[in-house]
């Protein structure tokens, strides 16, 4: 069973007035357990609705949206059950901070499930040490940290949840190079040792080249690719048309193949297109001597 | 939620209202307010509330806006209205509980005080839907002009004015995002005792503190790069005219002016 189901899920903004907008259009998706998910799209195509309404934060116009097989607007009244275990981290979340220390900013949502004191002890230092945070840390005041470190906290906020499926709403924006790729791999650590689900949405081609298992690109309101990374990649013609594009090693492998040199399709990352280059001008070297 | 605020919401439109001098359109608000309050019989009344209701008809604004306004103030037309129905003076006609006394001056009274107050919303309302918020500050930096005398410092209270205008819709969105985050982090705002919602407020209120700082320091330093110090020696893009389409307006304005008074000349006066 698919741990989220999508059937038919619709959502317009400012129905019966004026400005009425549909942001998602009748969409159907379906998410397996354990699933890396990259989530693109231009902006305003739909993707931050998308992911609001998979946690209950939005409620649909019409269709439904399925945790676990069930409904999660069945009881409206459970719906924080549902934002629990769909864990949300938006858009420069450093912004959502509040506490006097680190700690209790972190134990905000363990302590709001209830848990009791040993336990939002333990979620908070586990969070904390999943974010790279040293302990130290933990007693300042989060007002004092830098960019980067704050958000941290604010991801160790929500993973302290333990939630069964994370959503990060382009958790890199505005970090430097450095900082991207260690919140990349804290993020792909994470999801390797807790093999729970993670939807990424982000701007950064190479990024999601890099870790995400299956690729779902909105387009106007619309779900118009959801298949795996190297498949989506592979369409960078329909991508352009979209307003995105491939990452750049792709590109340079597929206008190599145009060429008629013989690389493989399908590269993402550097590291693959090194070792074809390499292949392919040790072959050349062959055949001329 | 929070976006349902009626009041002081500009509505573009291109009426004879829309085009007017902003300076013009507060002048003749605060004569019509001094003329809704100076009417002392139904006659004075009928002719002002009339024109009140005329000039919304020209305005272009939906007249479902207007009533969203009207809504917002119900509860005080009423309770006033009500409490001067009892306090009038002379023979009762109905006594309820034994001492409370309804007479023609009293229900003369509550007719007075609730169409003057629905209509002084109403004449507002025409102003701050026809006029943008930068041009009624505007209007109202040149209108103090002459207060400067008095070392009171136009142009910065105007300043202040604007920005706080051109940052409600920000914090709002800002207000939303927050709670949504806090949503999502489980922060239950519907339940609970006062204390307890009072509580539930803080994770909103403290990063939404946060965050205006930090704007209210990268517009000062925004404003300083581009030489921004005061007022003293500042030239406008865009200045203000007043043209015929005033003229005619502020003839109009005459004419109703001179027949209140004629009304309350000529008629016995309703109320005191």
């Amino acid at each position: 069973m698919p741990i989220i189901e999508v059937k038919q899920l619709s959502y317009i903004y400012g129905l019966g007035t004026p400005f009425e907008k549909t942001a998602v259009n009748h969409i159907d998706l379906s998410i397996e357990k354990g699933e890396f998910i990259g989530v693109i799209g231009h902006t305003g195509s739909g993707k931050s609705t998308l992911v609001q309404m998979l946690n209950g934060l939005l409620r649909p116009t019409s269709g439904q949206v399925l945790l676990h097989g069930r409904d999660i607007w069945k009881e409206p009244k459970k719906i924080r059950d549902v934002r629990f275990q769909v864990g949300m981290v938006f858009q420069y979340p450093e912004h959502q901070l509040f506490e006097e220390t680190v700690a209790r900013d972190i134990a905000f949502g363990p302590k709001n499930m209830g848990l009791g004191e040993e336990e939002v002890k333990q979620r908070v230092e586990s969070a904390a040490a999943f974010a790279g945070l040293k302990k130290e840390l933990l007693d300042k005041s989060p007002f004092e940290l830098s960019g980067g470190e704050k958000r941290r906290v604010a991801i160790a906020g929500v993973i302290a949840m333990d939630p069964d499926v994370l959503i990060l709403d382009e958790p890199t924006a505005g970090l430097d190079p450095r900082g991207r790729d260690v919140l990349l791999s804290q993020i792909m650590n994470y999801h390797k040792q807790r093999k729970n689900t993670v939807l990424l949405v982000s701007h950064s081609m190479e990024d999601i080249a890099r870790i995400a298992d299956r690729v779902l690109v909105m387009n106007d309101a619309q779900v118009s690719m959801m298949e795996p990374t190297h498949a989506v990649f592979a369409r960078g013609r329909e991508l352009q048309e979209m307003g995105l594009r491939v990452p750049q090693i792709t590109e340079i492998m597929q206008r190599l193949q145009e060429k008629g040199f013989p690389v493989a399709s399908g590269v993402l990352t550097v590291e693959q297109g090194l070792r074809e280059l390499m292949k392919l001008m040790g072959k050349e070297e062959g055949n001329r001597g | 939620m929070v976006r349902d605020i009626a009041l002081g919401q500009y509505f573009p439109g291109r009426s004879v209202l829309h085009r007017m001098d902003a300076r013009v359109k507060i002048v003749l608000l605060l004569l019509y307010i001094v003329l809704i309050f100076v009417g002392a019989n139904f006659a004075a009344l009928l002719l002002t509330t009339a024109s009140v209701l005329f000039i919304m008809g020209i305005s272009g604004v939906p007249v479902k806006m207007y009533l969203k306004s009207l809504k917002m103030i119900l509860f005080i037309v009423l309770f006033t209205s009500l409490l001067n129905l009892f306090y009038g003076q002379g023979e009762p006609l109905v006594t309820l509980f034994g001492f409370m006394n309804i007479t023609q001056a009293g229900i003369n009274n509550c007719i007075f005080v609730a169409v003057r107050i629905a209509t002084l919303i109403l004449a507002s309302s025409v102003l701050t839907f026809t006029t943008s918020p930068t041009d009624l500050t505007d209007a109202l930096e040149r209108l103090m002009k002459p207060l400067t005398i008095f070392h009171i410092k136009v142009h910065e209270i105007a300043m202040m004015m604007t920005i706080a205008l051109r940052f409600v819709p920000t914090l709002l969105e800002e207000t939303d995002k927050i709670m949504s985050a806090q949503k999502a982090r489980g922060a239950d705002m519907e339940s609970g005792g006062l204390m307890q919602r009072v509580k539930a407020l803080l994770p909103i209120l403290i990063p939404l503190f946060v965050s205006s700082f930090r704007r209210a320091g990268d517009l000062a330093m925004a404003m300083e790069c581009r030489c921004y110090r005061g007022g003293e020696g500042r030239t406008r893009m865009s200045s203000m005219h007043m043209g015929t389409l005033d003229a005619w307006v502020i003839g109009f304005s005459a004419l109703i002016l001179a027949g209140v008074i004629v009304c309350n000349l000529l008629l016995p006066a309703t109320i005191r």
